[in-house]
């Protein structure tokens, strides 16, 4: 019964999906093309991003993803690797890794146990925690102010999720309103449909550097969840896994990551020049001085 | 592709109290027949008006229709929505404003913006729907009727009305289908419908392709059900004797 069924599931996937057979890993992919297919966002400030060269983002996780592409170059002696880009969202991220057209992707994305399922994680590169942004003549300090309001977060989220299980269980009455991007969330919070924006803080700060008025927002209450950000590539591919890990980690240790970290986040960052004056968290030393690959919650 | 099926997913806990994934989509379904049914209804009765307009004697009330239906068809549905709901509100009277987007519940005031937006947007196609059937009649009929003595108002309720919308039904119909799918735009000003939490659903549980065929049998059955339901009411209205109908 179990086999026919096995058998049963493995036809349909197979009729489904007769994708190009990837039992070959990454690396020997890269080989044999002579390109490597980096995954990159369009607005996830500072991390990942297009902005003023259309054709090549930039960011905090791009400059990582570099390091991992002259790894790559060192360990296949391919001094004339091709670099290709492609645009991924918050949707196309994972099955475009998994289907072979991103090899690598970094940007924002959270490393946890139901995306461990589709696809494999690189040690941490970034940790965040998820808080407030509300207007500094709002009165709101912490979560238990939110009762009864209305509050914004962005769909699909961490975020989103935590807010509606806090909703649920201390009966907190909150509107709670998912907007499609970071972006909408702000306009949501700024135009007055929201009093408070819930999110990953360093993408807060990055949301308020844009805002017209920077000075009008703060970044408040206590985290309620910390999230480790990976890059992602497929599962079971043990070679390329090292290689990315290996070159994440050799710029950990090497204090390198140190510089990346003030040239995005303590520095003016284009395309309008702002300065998010974000300094590493305690939470963020730890994991470089620990890199792992576990998501937050099996810590 | 190596990917991770788990077609029980729609059983499993979103971890929101005791919700599993398929409440979502439940709930979702429910949003997308409110606002569909209920832009429907709007746009049916408004777009009935204005293609009425559309074929009256004289220049002022065609014109009007024509410039609505010009406006409302050439500006693309998402930009449309993003009016009603970002930018409209915020040219109401203070109170209104204050009323509209902190006092009603987000939910609410989203429903009201995609409501009115997909409403306005289908009365004019469902004007140009009318305009047609009126004008596939013979113009007979209408001459016909005023020779008897029956005003403007009674030539279009008693003789032209009735005919042009049997002969409209099929092209409707696809307006009413429309109406559903295109209501898939309110996801993206939050408001929860089936498109909104299959997203959310694929986000959650990274069971991204098991989350759309879900959203996409769920649309097709549902579209398939109200196309059988239009064809029904096709054939129960169809006068015997014209139009192929059988006597």
């Amino acid at each position: 019964m179990r086999f026919t069924t096995r058998l049963l599931t493995t036809a349909v996937i197979a009729s489904a999906f007769a994708a190009p057979a990837m039992a070959e890993g990454t690396l020997d992919k890269i080989k044999s093309s002579g390109v490597i297919v980096l995954g990159h966002r369009d607005a996830s400030i500072p991390f990942s991003y297009l902005a003023n060269d259309p054709t090549k983002p930039i960011g905090y996780s791009h400059d990582l993803q570099l390091k991992v592409v002259e790894a790559v170059k060192k360990q296949l002696k391919m001094p004339n690797l091709q670099v290709r880009y492609n645009l991924v969202t918050s949707q196309t991220r994972i099955p475009l890794v998994q289907n072979g057209t991103v090899d690598l992707e970094c940007g924002s994305t959270t490393n946890n146990l139901e995306r461990q399922k589709q696809v494999a994680f690189s040690v941490g590169i970034f940790e965040i925690g998820t808080r407030l942004m509300t207007a500094k003549t709002s009165g709101i300090k912490d979560f238990p102010d939110l009762k009864g309001k209305n509050v914004v977060t962005t769909a699909g989220t961490t975020s989103e999720r935590l807010l509606k299980a806090m909703n649920a269980e201390k009966q907190m009455g909150m509107n709670i309103i998912s907007a499609k991007d970071h972006g909408e969330s702000f306009l949501m919070l700024e135009s007055g449909r929201a009093v408070a924006f819930m999110m990953d803080d360093a993408l807060l700060y990055g949301e308020m550097a844009k805002a017209k008025n920077p000075g009008n927002w703060v970044v408040t209450g206590k985290p309620q969840s910390f999230e480790i950000y990976g890059c992602m590539l497929r599962k079971e591919d043990a070679a390329f896994k090292k290689v990315v890990d290996d070159a994440i980690k050799a710029t950990f240790k090497s204090g390198e990551v140190n510089k990346i970290y003030s040239k995005w986040f303590m520095a003016p960052v284009p395309p309008k020049g702002l300065n998010l004056n974000f300094p590493m968290s305690d939470e963020f030393k730890a994991l470089v001085a620990k890199p792992t690959d576990k998501s937050a919650e099996e810590m | 592709m190596n990917y991770n099926w788990d077609w029980n997913i729609f059983f499993k806990s979103t971890g929101i109290g005791s919700e599993i994934y398929l409440d979502w989509f439940v709930s979702g379904l429910g949003w997308t027949i409110a606002v569909a049914l209920m832009a429907w209804i709007i746009a049916l009765l408004l777009g009935s008006v204005l293609g009425v307009m559309r074929t009256l004697p004289g220049k002022v009330l065609p014109a009007i229709a024509t410039a609505y239906v010009e406006l409302f068809r050439n500006v693309p549905l998402l930009v449309q929505l993003f009016m009603w709901y970002f930018v409209v509100p915020d040219y109401l009277p203070e109170p209104l404003q204050i009323w509209f987007k902190q006092d009603l519940n987000p939910a609410t005031s989203a429903y009201i913006s995609v409501v009115v937006c997909l409403a306005l947007f289908t009365a004019a196609r469902v004007c140009e729907q009318v305009r047609t059937g009126i004008q596939a009649l013979p113009r007979g009929q209408s001459a016909a009727a005023l020779a008897v003595g029956f005003s403007i108002g009674q030539t279009y309720r008693h003789v032209l009305l009735p005919q042009a919308f049997r002969i409209i039904i099929p092209p409707l119909t696809s307006e009413f289908l429309n109406i559903f799918k295109n209501s898939s735009v309110a996801s993206l000003i939050g408001l929860m419908e089936l498109l909104a939490q299959t997203k959310q659903t694929a986000e959650f549980s990274a069971n991204i392709f098991e989350a759309f065929t879900l959203a996409t049998v769920i649309y097709f059955v549902l579209n398939m059900s109200l196309m059988t339901l239009m064809s029904l009411v096709e054939k129960k209205v169809r006068i015997p004797g014209m139009m192929g109908g059988a006597k």
